[in-house]
């Protein structure tokens, strides 16, 4: 193997455990190819160049054998500050240690090779950065990436790395894998060690892994999960690992589409897509997910608020050393009445228990990701049902609802004919990462759902 | 709610949380409070009982 910028994490593990090829040589290549890319993408912000070489050496074993990998730069890395895409953080001292999913991933054979670019502080769905510059879309480069985790998206789809680690509070590996057109595992809430990395919104933060392919995902999920004693959020739980069902098929699982608020306000573009998914699938089924858009509302508020209350001793101290954009939501977010928050999270157990109800009659149900594929950098209002609305908050009006009640979701990417990918939501009911990761694998198997190459 | 009411909100609240507002900032910011509490009239007019335990349940 000369060339492994679009390999996949499978296909190099076991390219390195027959002895085909070997990490150094994977490793040498991938840091050839960032050096190349990376300067357009504008993805990573710390290339761990030595430590990969030294751990490549090492000849590393394991399901991800040689798998080179980059993480979000809210996960910690040992040595380097965890800059959570901030300006501010650059003073914090270099993390001690590496985050328990960066250690997970290692210890199955993986090669850490870096630290990517987000949204400041995560509070962000377009993958800009006002200090960093924005991540920039491998399918064209004048676009957003999405965000936040805009540099695990620009990094994974335009092969520089097969897998990265990104956060979801309210959509940030989602919005990514959509307007970059690869997969991202959102897992249950819970599902995956926080340990050592920065937090956004303690009550909505998830981990979780982005790849070329479903196979790849599943390599990756099932090497982090597990409980953590460093992570108090993290659940006391083992399942059988999902990579032996990955082919299983969809043979008996109840699929519906959701309808109503979930298709209000689409681009004709996410509406093709969620439609060539339902019609694979045979999800002819629509569903109705009550009371989706005052989920998306409360999801909001406790953000808002949760995500100020984090940051205000730096909104007081220094809000010049902010994100523009970012400091003026968490502005507005640290003046909320904590009677709204409460009732917020009132209706949050009212809203799991209402959409629990409908597991009983389905398995999974699939939604659009994003309401419209990557738009230009730097755009500020797009058009919602007729309207001139902030784009910035309305990019995740599809992924909020979901992740608020913390259910496990992939998002998988439809090619568009003539134009950007666009992702489609597979959510399923709580642990039941394995049901959605059976339909990606389904629906890859037979070519509906593909990460697209990009032109270079 | 009026631009007056908004005004009073962020000018009490930046005053209680020792929040400097830049006059280049202000109107975001309004904004930005305008959105929330738009989202959050549709939270607060949702009927729940006093009994309704809120989502995070602390173990000890």
């Amino acid at each position: 193997m000369s060339d492994h910028a679009w390999s996949s994490a499978a296909a190099i593990a076991a390219a390195v455990t027959r002895g085909d090829t070997t990490a150094s040589e994977v490793v040498d290549a991938t840091l050839a190819r960032i050096d190349q890319r990376n300067p357009v993408l504008n993805a990573f912000t710390a290339v761990t160049a030595n430590r990969a070489q030294a751990r490549a050496a090492a000849k590393p074993a394991g399901p991800l054998a040689g798998v080179p990998f980059a993480v979000k730069n809210l996960i910690d890395v040992a040595g380097l500050s965890t800059l959570a895409g901030s300006k501010i953080n650059r003073e914090h001292p270099p993390a001690a240690a590496d985050a328990t999913l960066v250690a997970r991933l290692e210890a199955a054979g993986a090669i850490l090779v870096g630290a990517l670019n987000m949204g400041e502080y995560a509070y962000d769905f377009t993958g800009e950065n006002s200090h960093e510059g924005p991540s920039r879309n491998p399918h064209d480069t004048t676009r957003m990436t999405g965000g936040s985790s805009g540099g695990s998206g620009g990094a994974v789809a335009g092969g520089l790395v097969p897998i990265a680690l990104g956060s979801d509070t309210n959509g940030s590996i989602r919005v990514p894998a959509s307007f970059c057109g690869i997969f991202g595992l959102k897992p249950t809430f819970g599902r995956l060690s926080r340990a050592g990395s920065f937090p956004f919104v303690s009550s909505l933060d998830h981990l979780g892994p982005f790849a070329r392919c479903t196979a790849d995902l599943a390599l990756a999920y099932d090497a982090m999960t597990g409980p953590d004693p460093c992570d108090p959020v993290c659940a006391d739980r083992v399942d059988a690992p999902v990579l032996p069902t990955l082919a299983a098929g969809i043979a008996g699982l109840r699929i519906a589409h959701a309808g109503g608020y979930f298709r209000a306000g689409a681009a004709p573009e996410a509406l093709a897509a969620l439609d060539t998914v339902a019609a694979a699938l045979g999800a002819t089924r629509p569903i109705e997910i009550p009371e989706a858009a005052r989920a998306r509302a409360a999801a909001y508020i406790i953000t808002t608020s949760e995500g100020a209350a984090l940051h205000l001793p730096r909104l007081r101290a220094r809000p010049r050393d902010f994100d523009p954009d970012v400091r003026d939501r968490l502005i507005a977010g640290a003046m909320v009445p904590a009677a709204w928050v409460t009732q917020a999270q009132k209706f949050r157990r009212w809203y799991r228990d209402a959409v629990l109800r409908l597991f009983q009659d389905v398995d999974a149900i699939i939604a659009p990701a994003t309401p419209f594929s990557a738009p230009p950098i730097g755009q500020k209002t797009f058009m919602l049902n007729g309207q001139e609305v902030p784009l910035r908050p309305n990019i995740g009006i599809y992924t909020q609802p979901i992740s608020f009640i913390g259910l496990p979701v992939v998002a998988v990417p439809v090619p568009q004919p003539d134009g950007l990918p666009i992702a489609v939501q597979i959510i399923t009911a709580p642990w039941r990462e394995d049901v959605a990761l059976r339909i990606a694998y389904d629906l890859e198997a037979r070519g509906v759902v593909r990460a697209p190459q990009p032109l270079e | 709610m009026n631009d007056d009411a908004l005004d009073a909100w962020l000018d009490a609240n930046a005053a209680l949380l020792g929040i400097t507002v830049a006059p280049e900032w202000r109107e975001t910011v309004r904004l930005h409070l305008r959105i929330t509490h738009d989202l959050a009239e549709r939270v607060m007019e949702f009927p729940l009982s006093d009994e309704a335990d809120p989502a995070p349940v602390f173990r000890a």
